[in-house]
């Protein structure tokens, strides 16, 4: 049964990434000018004989169907094209920043879904006190707090002010050498970032378990467990948790699209060394090739957090049959 | 009406965003002068000189000139966007829920597409390529942002085509379009005014974020562009980060509000007003 569901699941990832495939495609194909030089990054060495060269390679005298064709076969080898501006494969730039990435966006998370849950388990519980609405007004702010901006206030607070963590980058400079010391600097490094990618979606995490518990708390099983007598904080661990993050789990899925998208802007305000800064950076240098082999990368990342996520909601809740998604 | 101004959080969220309306719209007339030109010396500390009270920046510009004519931007974009993609998105819900079969399964895995790829990714593509002005950046935040109307109406439809006003008009031998715009459509509206204004608040942060990293109008001043023109002036200059920062944050929690307000005048029994 799961093995099926995991297939099925599969061959979704893959239609959406030859959909993605096909957006890279027409996007260059319809922009004003050259795709050739849009790969060339905008003549940026205005080497004519590269250009050229590119312009024989993609087909370009040929019918559009011949040129998707040769774009996917590339793609199906792995070849995500070639970064004129910085001499280098653009599969291999993007191949060495991935760990980073995963690190980062994994970390903060854990961070929603610890900070989200525990909010919303004390908002729904104690409903309409002053710690309910207190922790309202937090998330109210934070859901609409700019991601890169609070990454900044953290900066200037954390790091200006306080000097806890470093502002920037993923090791210190002098790298440590006991392997132990090397993992607790990379931690120092990843607080910041981890917390400020985090938090946003720990408000909407917060509000949905809110929700949630109010409407678990009011459940019969819930009212039997208390008329028998059952002590608060075990309905509240027992019956109430475990009903409450179910939604939490069905709608991290579509967040971890979003997870990877803010990424762009934590690792970019932060120095962080992963696939977002380096989209900036491509941004910045109008490296074509590179923005749309990140943006197949995060697509390919969250189809394979996904199906991952998919198969552990599946075993939290037995409940889900194949129907899932829906 | 009564009960509408009852509710707190749709009048303080309005009462917020009128001011930052009237803010955008004298922005001229409350500073004549261009928020591009240089009016003071530069980098003057905020609330040490009248006349600027948000201090002035790298190349002595009025910080609170440009807040004022950076709101423009905001509401700009976070209301066009939003209009298109509700059009968008009711326009495809509405033919997926109404026809069914394979037309609807066809529009929705294409919705499912837009809703798995990471859509902040796929609006810097989009503007990147297409080089940044309004236009490119409103038609990628509508491009990104259309997905949940369609779901939302779509399911909507699908719901409302079997009651029996619309199997009424079916037998009366109404036509398909009068059956979708006169009697399925306005009973769809409320959800969808909800889902419009917390849309409008998605769309000013993507607007802000896209400005942030280089990729905003470069002919109109906007809050994401000033954070990100001065971050690396941080240490010495925090208040040309934190000032258009928290312009964005008031902006947004008054237009979340509104929607929560909304939410809560058109759907009273979902939030418990009637205390358990």
């Amino acid at each position: 049964m799961t093995y099926r569901v995991f297939l099925s699941r599969l061959g979704n990832g893959l239609l959406v990434l030859m959909g993605v495939a096909i957006m890279n495609f027409t996007l260059v194909h319809i922009a004003p000018g050259d795709p050739a030089l849009i790969f060339a990054g905008e003549a940026g060495g205005g080497d004519e004989t590269y250009v050229a060269q590119l312009r024989q390679d993609m087909g370009l005298d040929r019918p559009l169907v011949t040129q998707f064709a040769i774009y996917a076969g590339d793609l199906l080898r792995g070849d995500l094209g070639y970064s004129f501006r910085n001499q280098r494969d653009v599969a291999s730039m993007i191949a060495e920043r991935i760990p980073a990435t995963l690190l980062l966006t994994l970390s903060a998370f854990v961070i929603a879904l610890v900070i989200g849950i525990a909010f919303g388990m004390l908002g729904g519980w104690f409903r309409d006190t002053a710690i309910d609405r207190g922790l309202m007004v937090v998330t109210l702010v934070l859901y609409a707090t700019p991601l890169f901006w609070l990454a900044l206030m953290f900066v200037l607070f954390f790091s200006v002010r306080l000097g806890w963590f470093p502002p920037f980058g993923m090791q210190s400079v002098i790298v440590p050498d006991a392997p132990l010391d090397r993992i607790l600097d990379i931690g120092r490094h990843l607080v910041l970032p981890a917390f400020s990618l985090g938090l946003f979606y720990a408000a909407t995490y917060a509000r949905l378990v809110r929700a949630s518990v109010i409407n678990v708390a009011n459940a019969d099983f819930v009212k039997t467990a208390r008329a028998k007598g059952v002590p608060g904080s075990r309905i509240l661990r027992v019956h109430v948790l475990r009903n409450a993050i179910l939604p939490v789990f069905s709608l991290a899925s579509v967040h971890i699209g979003q997870l990877v998208g803010g990424a762009v802007l934590t690792e970019t305000v932060f120095a962080w060394p992963g696939i977002g800064r380096l989209m900036f950076d491509a941004i910045l240098q109008r490296d074509y090739p590179v923005i749309l082999g990140v943006f197949l990368t995060t697509a390919l990342l969250v189809i394979l957090i996904n199906i991952v996520t998919d198969l552990l909601y599946r075993i939290v809740d037995p409940r889900i049959e194949s129907t899932a998604g829906n | 009406m009564k009960r509408l101004l009852k509710n707190s959080s749709l009048s303080v969220g309005l009462a917020l965003l009128l001011l930052i309306v009237v803010i955008a719209v004298f922005a001229h007339v409350f500073y004549p002068v261009s928020p591009w030109q240089s009016s003071a010396i530069p980098l003057l500390a905020p609330f040490s000189e009248s006349g600027l009270p948000l201090g002035s920046d790298m190349l002595g510009r009025d910080v609170a000139a440009g807040i004022a004519y950076g709101a423009r931007v905001s509401l700009t974009v976070g209301v066009v966007s939003t209009i298109i993609s509700i059009t968008l998105g009711v326009a495809i819900g509405a033919v997926a829920g109404f026809y069914g079969g394979v037309l609807d399964n066809l529009l929705m895995r294409f919705t499912e597409l837009f809703q798995t790829v990471p859509q902040f990714a796929m609006a810097v593509v989009f503007v990147a390529i297409f080089s940044p002005s309004l236009v490119t950046i409103v038609l990628a935040i509508s491009l990104v942002s259309w997905p949940p109307v369609a779901r939302l109406v779509r399911g909507e439809v699908m719901s409302l085509k079997t009651r029996e006003f619309v199997k009424a008009g079916i037998i009366l031998g109404e036509s398909e379009s009068s059956l979708i715009f006169r009697h399925i459509l306005p009973n769809a509206v409320s959800p969808i005014v909800v889902m419009a204004s917390l849309m409008v608040a998605t769309a000013i942060l993507t607007e802000s974020a896209l400005s942030f990293l280089g990729l905003g109008d470069r002919n109109m001043i906007s809050w994401g562009y000033m954070i990100g023109a001065s971050r690396t002036m941080l240490r010495d200059a925090w208040w040309l980060s934190v000032f258009p920062g928290l312009a964005i944050v008031i902006t947004v929690v008054a237009v979340n509000l509104i929607g929560e307000g909304f939410e809560k005048a058109l759907n009273p029994q979902a939030h418990g007003e009637r205390k358990a």
